[in-house]
């Protein structure tokens, strides 16, 4: 091999970032495991929309209302799933079941690291920090 | 033609996900198992491939370079494309790696024919297309860490929080997300719009393009429109990283589709022309000091050269030339 030196650092080098994410996560203590949610503890069992919308597809549902009501002053909305009229509200509608925004919003955001720019107009719920 | 058949094959790849996500079975070999191999073939393929570049000798450095080589004291030298030390081509290197300044001053030759001329034009577009395209892929790929770590590096919010600075759409549409597909566009379209370039081209270099867009264009699906359950997502994929063999739970064809296309991306990597990446490294008009007159470089495949000198000459025919009345060196 010619160059040997600088060819082999080059190779470590490429070895190494490649596969970062393995000795990434050999070395810290977190396990790669889906964060626990905490579910509604008010005796509700129904959402606005079915659970497998929700979970994939609950930014578009937020956007929504944000438009229709900061735009539109609409405030009513008719669910899909169950046909029930919901008050198109973050702190009302949303935080009155999921009350604990640390152990619910930012459980999964914190995992995926997503910064949702909710909380730049909205007041947090008390507790939350 | 090149273009269809490369087509088909990326669909035919793709389609092949999409049916293999029927079976459960399956769905652990597409979504789990070939993933794995795919990037056991990538890592050993491209260290192999180097190692075996490597063993090439080099025994001269390339003069023929853009710039002035350094030779009298009076004569200005061009110490970025004709260096002579370690220093000209460092940065020739990182001019070449990160900004394709080599691409930029590329020109091609058009024959204006009405007015009989030739004429030489500069590419930019396609330099700003290739720019575009492997910025985009190499921050695209780095954002991609949060599937894989736990917990995420604050360097990937930063580059999210910089991709993502307009805030266009929830999810945000990140700039490089977009960048990627045009660029990828134009570059296909660069292929297929000119008959000259069009002629040129291999099966293999639309297959490339056509693997990347629709890994892109999937991907891009995926945050978008046909959204996941990108938590389940990520606990399958940190999975791996952890070598635990899983796969997600409530996620559709389009997740396995671009799984099983960033595979055979992989795979396809060490044996195809994307081995430009490693390559650029070991290009020898751009890593060697042009200092052939100011070092001897003895090439490495030259026979031993066995000399005969006077003395050893001497030494052989001494006593014919003692008898021939020869005046020796010896004596």
């Amino acid at each position: 091999m010619y160059d040997a030196g600088k060819i082999i650092v080059g190779l470590v080098v490429f070895f190494v970032l490649a596969t970062s994410p393995l000795w990434f996560n050999a070395l810290t203590e977190k396990g790669p495991e889906a964060p626990k949610l905490v579910y509604p503890t008010n005796g509700s069992t129904e959402c606005v929309e079915t659970k497998d919308y929700m979970i994939p597809n609950h930014m578009d549902l937020l956007n929504l209302w944000r438009d229709d009501v900061v735009r539109k002053a609409k405030r009513d909305y008719v669910s899909s799933s169950n046909g029930k009229i919901f008050d198109m509200s973050l702190s009302r509608t949303c935080m009155d079941c999921h009350s604990n925004k640390a152990e619910f919003c930012d459980a999964c955001h914190t995992y995926m690291a997503v910064t949702p720019y909710c909380w730049d107009c909205h007041v947090e719920p008390k507790g939350a920090n | 033609m090149g273009a269809l058949v490369s087509l088909v094959a990326v669909a035919v790849l793709a389609l092949l996900a999409f049916v293999a996500v029927a079976s459960d079975d399956l769905r652990l070999v597409f979504g789990a198992v070939i993933p794995g191999v795919a990037f056991a073939v990538f890592l050993v393929g491209i260290l192999a491939r180097v190692i075996r570049w490597a063993r090439a000798p080099v025994p001269f450095r390339i003069p023929t370079t853009a710039g002035q080589q350094k030779s009298l004291p009076w004569v200005k030298n061009s110490e970025l494309d004709n260096p002579s030390g370690t220093l000209g081509v460092v940065g020739r290197m990182f001019l070449e790696v990160l900004f394709f300044r080599s691409l930029f001053r590329n020109t091609r030759v058009e024959l204006i024919t009405d007015r009989e001329k030739v004429n030489y034009i500069g590419t930019k577009y396609l330099w700003a297309a290739a720019m575009a395209f492997h910025w985009s892929m190499l921050i695209v790929v780095f954002r991609h860490f949060r599937f894989f770590v736990e917990p995420v590096p604050q360097a990937v919010e930063i580059v999210q929080y910089l991709d993502g600075f307009f805030q266009v759409g929830v999810p945000v549409i990140y700039a490089t997300s977009v960048l990627l597909i045009l660029s990828l566009g134009y570059l296909l379209l660069r292929r297929l719009a000119d008959a000259k370039v069009k002629y040129i081209s291999l099966p293999t270099d639309y297959f490339a393009l056509y693997l990347l867009l629709a890994i892109a264009i999937s991907g891009f699906l995926m945050r978008h429109l046909e959204k996941v359950d990108i938590v389940n997502v990520k606990a399958a994929i940190a999975g791996w990283a952890s070598f635990q063999l899983v796969v997600p739970e409530g996620v559709g064809a389009l997740y396995f589709i671009h799984v099983f296309l960033v595979s055979v991306l992989l795979v396809y990597f060490p044996f195809s022309k994307l081995l430009h990446a490693p390559g650029v490294f070991l290009s020898p008009t751009r890593n060697l000091a042009n200092n052939n007159r100011a070092k001897r470089h003895i090439n490495p495949w030259n026979p031993p050269i066995i000399g005969h000198t006077y003395a050893e000459w001497e030494e052989e025919f001494h006593d014919k030339l003692v008898a021939s009345g020869y005046v020796l060196d010896k004596e």
